[in-house]
């Protein structure tokens, strides 16, 4: 495909401007939003020309937004931080079930083991609402509802999965001599776990984690059916916030902007994981 | 993978029962979890076999297969399937066009395009709600920078989600935003990873690209558009996030998919067994997709990792 046409190369530029156009534009002009008043955002026709304001971030960070209907507080802060707490939470004990289970399926075979494995897969794809619906009502007997542990324990569900596939196609990357060697040498086999077949695995480890970590953040059917508005995630809480009157349209903007943040940096960060990871493994980047 | 397991567990292995006992106690923490997440599942078959309204708890009683029943004629349930398929169909069939023509632009892996591709994952990278919002600013009538864009074309009353007629042109559109990047990523690894000799050798015989489009990227690319259609399809018949968020399956019934509808009745409505009902029905659709699905997955991941 060396010998393309001139006009072929520019068919194929433009093409591409207005591919990377549609895709990045939502993301650029909500970000020019979230540094306007009210005044400026409300201008017809819209213009990319206006005096940046700090303000709509000031508010959220403070918790205090003057309305034409007075002082209302809102807790964003609180529901950034609670999306912190749930990814990083879940992702943590889901590495500690899943990175044994995922060794397990990749060195040994077992009967039971790929029924586990494909149970876990199962899950992906079933309507979450299947399961969340009744553990609402079990959650209110137990006592779970509205608790960060509940939440925890039912993001597994997102991130288990995921961190189990991935991790376990690693393990069977890696050949199997490196760890008989070892073991040869007279270490124990949670030595040989820990100290090499672990750190062998360690990309594929992190890149599990860190994609764990960005659906356990944009998940949102999970937090909205069990839990109340002090433990909610961003996803969530800018839902709320939307529909609250007297909210400036550029605080939900800026509001946006803080909550899409993190996620958009880690992918950015974890890009060359991200097309293994997404595919669950069935497609190498 | 026996002889594997038998090379590093052979050595001073402590006892035969260790040995034995070692992969299931490896994995028991995880099978907790998923025990844990079953009982649910079946609790939801068993109350999609009551009649049980949460406002109305003397009613609750057993009733067989009456709530499935019900469904054949009651218009909002086929209005619900109808919604599902056409809004999985929709937005599967324009990602996977969109998908594939960006993969094939995108093709050759220089730097602008390996750039270009990596800018691309953002949206796919937004929370699927959050997405929705955006564009819920971006639509709104009084200041949406696209409301702005179709009264320039003569549209001036345009009104997006919140008119029947355009409200599922609308979310597709959030739905073709969000996730066209996942189909363009997997068709981008499979063009790069498909062998080179087929097309050097149709270069050499002057035969027409259209000719090796249809006949040698197209069929090698196959499996690839298969596992990513697949996985976008069973995503996309239980959508939730984008809708809710947009519209909570408005204006009227226009939207009203599988769990929107499902969650309305349990929460609104206080139906349980209705909604479970319901979500029954979609677990059965998923669970028919899925396995055609994993059998495609299966083969693509032992190709990804050398037939391991």
């Amino acid at each position: 495909m060396d010998h393309t046409s001139t006009l072929e190369r520019v068919i194929r530029g433009i093409l591409i401007a207005l591919v990377l156009i549609f895709f990045l534009f939502p993301i650029f002009w909500i970000v020019l939003m979230s540094f306007q008043t009210n005044e400026t955002i409300l201008r017809i026709p819209p213009s990319i020309v206006f005096e940046p304001t700090l303000s709509n971030y000031t508010a959220l960070i403070t918790g205090r937004l003057e309305t034409t209907a007075g002082n209302l507080d809102i807790a964003f802060m609180k529901n950034l931080w609670n999306s912190v707490l749930l990814s990083s939470a879940s992702v943590a004990l889901s590495l500690v079930l899943g990175v044994p289970a995922a060794y397990a399926f990749a060195r040994f075979r077992f009967r039971l083991g790929e029924d586990i494995a494909f149970t876990l897969l199962s899950f992906r794809f079933a309507p979450p609402l299947l399961v969340l619906l009744p553990l609402s009502l079990y959650f209110k007997q137990l006592g779970l509802t509205n608790t960060y542990i509940g939440l925890i324990w039912v993001y597994q569900l997102i991130c288990l999965p995921l961190i189990l596939w991935i991790v376990r196609g690693y393990f069977e990357d890696i050949s199997p001599d490196i760890e008989h060697a070892y073991r040869i040498a007279g270490n124990s086999w949670w030595q040989t776990f820990r100290k090499i077949a672990v750190p062998l695995a360690m990309p594929g480890i992190a890149a599990a984690g860190l994609l764990a970590f960005i659906f356990a953040w944009n998940n949102f059917i999970f937090a909205l059916i069990l839990a109340s508005a002090d433990k909610q995630p961003v996803t969530v809480g800018a839902l709320a916030f939307v529909t609250a009157s007297g909210i400036q349209y550029g605080q939900i903007a800026a509001a946006i902007v803080l909550s899409i943040a993190p996620t958009l940096a880690l992918a950015l960060y974890a890009q060359r994981y991200l097309v293994e990871g997404l595919s669950l493994g069935a497609v190498k980047g | 993978m026996t002889a594997a397991a038998d090379h590093i567990l052979k050595p001073k292995t402590s006892s035969r029962f260790l040995r034995r006992a070692l992969p299931y106690l490896l994995s028991l923490p995880a099978l907790l979890v998923c025990i844990g997440i079953l009982i649910p599942f079946f609790t939801a078959v068993y109350y999609s076999l009551l009649r049980f309204r949460l406002n109305l708890p003397a009613l609750k009683g057993f009733i067989w297969f009456d709530n499935y029943i019900n469904f054949l004629s009651d218009a909002a349930f086929w209005n619900t399937v109808k919604v599902s398929l056409v809004y999985a169909g929709l937005t599967v069939g324009v990602e996977l066009l969109l998908g594939l023509g960006i993969a094939l632009l995108l093709q050759k892996p220089t730097r602008f395009n390996n750039i270009a591709s990596i800018l691309l994952l953002l949206p796919l990278m937004t929370a699927p709600a959050l997405a929705a919002l955006m564009w819920k600013l971006m639509t709104n009538p009084n200041f949406g920078i696209l409301s702005y864009f179709v009264s320039l074309l003569g549209f001036t009353d345009f009104k997006w989600a919140s008119d029947p007629r355009t409200a599922l042109l609308t979310v597709t559109l959030v739905d073709v935003w969000v996730y066209t990047p996942f189909i363009m990523i997997l068709l981008l690894a499979g063009l790069r990873s498909l062998p080179k000799a087929p097309f050097e050798a149709a270069a050499l015989d002057g035969v027409p690209r259209s000719f090796v489009f249809f006949r040698i990227t197209l069929p090698m690319l196959l499996p690839y558009i298969i596992t990513a259609s697949l996985f976008r399809l069973l995503d996309s018949i239980q959508q939730f996030d984008i809708v809710y968020s947009m519209t909570q399956g408005g204006p009227g019934d226009t939207l009203m998919v599988f769990q929107v509808q499902s969650y309305l009745e349990f929460f609104q409505y206080t139906n349980v067994g209705r909604s479970a009902a319901l979500l029954i029905i979609l677990w059965a659709i998923t669970y028919l997709l899925s396995n055609v699905f994993i059998k495609q997955w299966l083969k693509l991941r032992e190709r990804a990792h050398g037939g391991a």
